[in-house]
């Protein structure tokens, strides 16, 4: 069998070291990509309309009623119409494609490069990983701000508590509750979406097994690192799995 | 001196006229019950005075001080309106506790945060926060709930959500405290309860305004009837005159369904 043979532990040497890697994108994604959805979030349910205002004074200056234009305009929300652009097409395009533009695209625009070394290629994945979850996090985000019931917001309210007391001390935990299924789902997903990453050859733990079929430290032609590495990707998503289910159960304590 | 003064409120959802002219005012101490079936704008006079809606015309006094005025210039600062939600007191159909808050939480919660405005806050943070924990368990005593003070929202009946409700508006010590329809979401069994609790506010003269389907308990409990249809007073009056000896052919259409 496999574990017998001499290439093994120079193998699980390697593919250790490639984990790691997976791991460190794993995390850092979580740690960037936890607030940044939050800021879209709010950046989608933002009701800032600036033209409001101006729209509705020179209508009662003219003393006209609200036509279609004068209603488009008073609807406009710049924020939230962004903040839904980039969602949507964060959402609508592969995670593979953007790590290749976000990693090519500013060299060939002139604009700058991230270098060649292996830290400039985990950056660079990075801030793709962490800008992609964070737009699938905000809408987990904002079904879980408006599942909350608006009865919840104005008990806050007529208690004279501030908007943003309201959010930390009523919203918040109710919304965590409400977003640990879906989000468990998704950081699964992300345990293994970290494999996209050798689009640019960063040296994560799918691009080590495969450097084993094409080459490497005198080692080719071996099929099994690939399948071997299922083993990293099922305890890792099994810890993680029991570590969220856990806080689902801490969190059971209301309704 | 009355307490509070409502002068011609008017509030509009889109096209639909919801309030029309509704005018009163309500002495220290007294309690007035407003009635009148569902969409005739009880609910939303209360969100008027509460600050959860802004009316489109009128002026809102309490204590002689104007808190609203349609035609003045309104701060529309949150700090501003916070200060004079304070005045007010809202017990809501659903209850709308914070379900992640035990009962005594859910009532000391507004004044803890409050007492952290207080200059005072950081040297004596020990003695206010004990203080206010001692007053939300007198007001739980109060409400006969004395021994729920650690249980959770979903832990209790609709009746003892209600009075939880109850208590924590009363913790603000607001100068007016209002019930909107506080036992339409209960059953029948649970409804007596907090009719009771409410009696007891009464008899101790609580400033209050509430909304009710409970004819019999706007009679005997109130001091004034006020009756409602479609976004406009109908009549008002001392209560036992409007609920047995209505003036008004459309008071009495409505009674006529209660009995």
């Amino acid at each position: 069998m496999f574990w017998t043979t001499p290439e093994f532990p120079v193998v699980v040497k390697a593919l250790n070291e490639g984990f790691l890697v997976t791991l460190q994108l794993f995390f850092v994604t979580i740690i960037g990509a936890v607030p940044l959805g939050l800021i879209i979030s709010f950046g989608s349910m933002s009701r800032w309309a600036p033209l409001r205002r101006p729209v509705r004074w020179a209508l009662a200056r003219k003393g006209r009623k609200p036509g279609r234009v004068a209603k488009a305009l008073s609807a406009f929300r710049p924020i939230s119409l962004i903040c839904r652009l980039v969602v949507w097409a964060i959402r609508g395009t592969p995670l593979i494609l953007q790590i290749i533009a976000l990693f090519y695209v500013p060299g060939m625009l002139d604009l700058f490069t991230w270098g060649g070394g292996e830290s400039s290629r985990f950056a660079a994945v990075a801030v793709a990983f962490i800008i992609n979850y964070a737009c699938y996090f905000s809408e987990i985000y904002r079904g879980g701000i408006q599942s909350v019931p608006v009865g919840q917001q104005e008990a806050g309210q007529v208690l004279g508590m501030t908007r943003t007391q309201i959010f930390f001390k009523v919203t918040l935990l109710q919304m965590i509750k409400r977003i640990v299924p879906p989000m468990s789902n998704e950081i699964i997903t992300l345990v293994k979406d970290t494999s996209l990453a050798r689009a640019i050859s960063l040296k994560e733990v799918i691009w080590v097994a495969e450097s084993f079929m094409k080459g490497n430290q005198g080692i080719s032609g071996l099929l099994w690192p690939l399948f071997f590495v299922a083993v990293y990707y099922l305890v890792f998503s099994g810890v993680v799995t029991l570590l969220l289910g856990r806080l689902e159960k801490k969190l059971a304590y209301f309704q | 001196m009355a307490i509070l003064e409502v002068h011609n409120i008017e509030k509009h959802f889109g096209p639909t006229r919801v309030l029309e002219d509704i005018s009163f005012a309500l002495e220290k101490g007294q309690a007035l019950a407003i009635i009148g079936s569902s969409g005739s704008g009880k609910t939303t006079l209360l969100r008027c005075l509460n600050f959860l809606e802004t009316p489109d015309k009128g002026r809102i006094v309490v204590g002689g001080e104007t808190l609203f005025d349609a035609e003045g210039p309104n701060s529309r600062k949150e700090q501003d309106i916070r200060r004079k939600r304070l005045h007010f007191g809202l017990v809501f159909q659903s209850f709308n506790l914070f379900p992640q808050y035990t009962a005594l939480q859910n009532v000391t919660l507004a004044s803890q945060l409050l007492a952290k405005e207080r200059p005072d806050f950081k040297q004596n943070k020990k003695q206010i926060f004990a203080q206010i924990e001692e007053e939300g368990r007198e007001l739980l005593e109060r409400m006969g709930l004395a021994n729920r003070a650690g249980h959770y929202p979903s832990q209790l009946s609709g009746g003892q959500q209600q009075r939880v409700a109850i208590a924590r508006a009363l913790a603000l010590k607001p100068d007016i405290l209002c019930f909107d329809e506080p036992t339409s979401a209960l059953d029948p069994e649970l409804t007596g309860e907090v009719l009771k609790v409410i009696r007891g506010l009464a008899d101790q003269h609580t400033t209050m305004i509430i909304v009710t389907h409970e004819m019999a308990f706007a009679r005997d409990v109130a001091d004034q009837v006020m009756f409602m249809d479609r976004g406009l007073i109908v009549e008002q009056g001392p209560a036992r005159q409007v609920i047995e000896n209505p003036r008004e052919e459309r008071t009495r259409q409505f009674l006529a369904r209660y009995h």
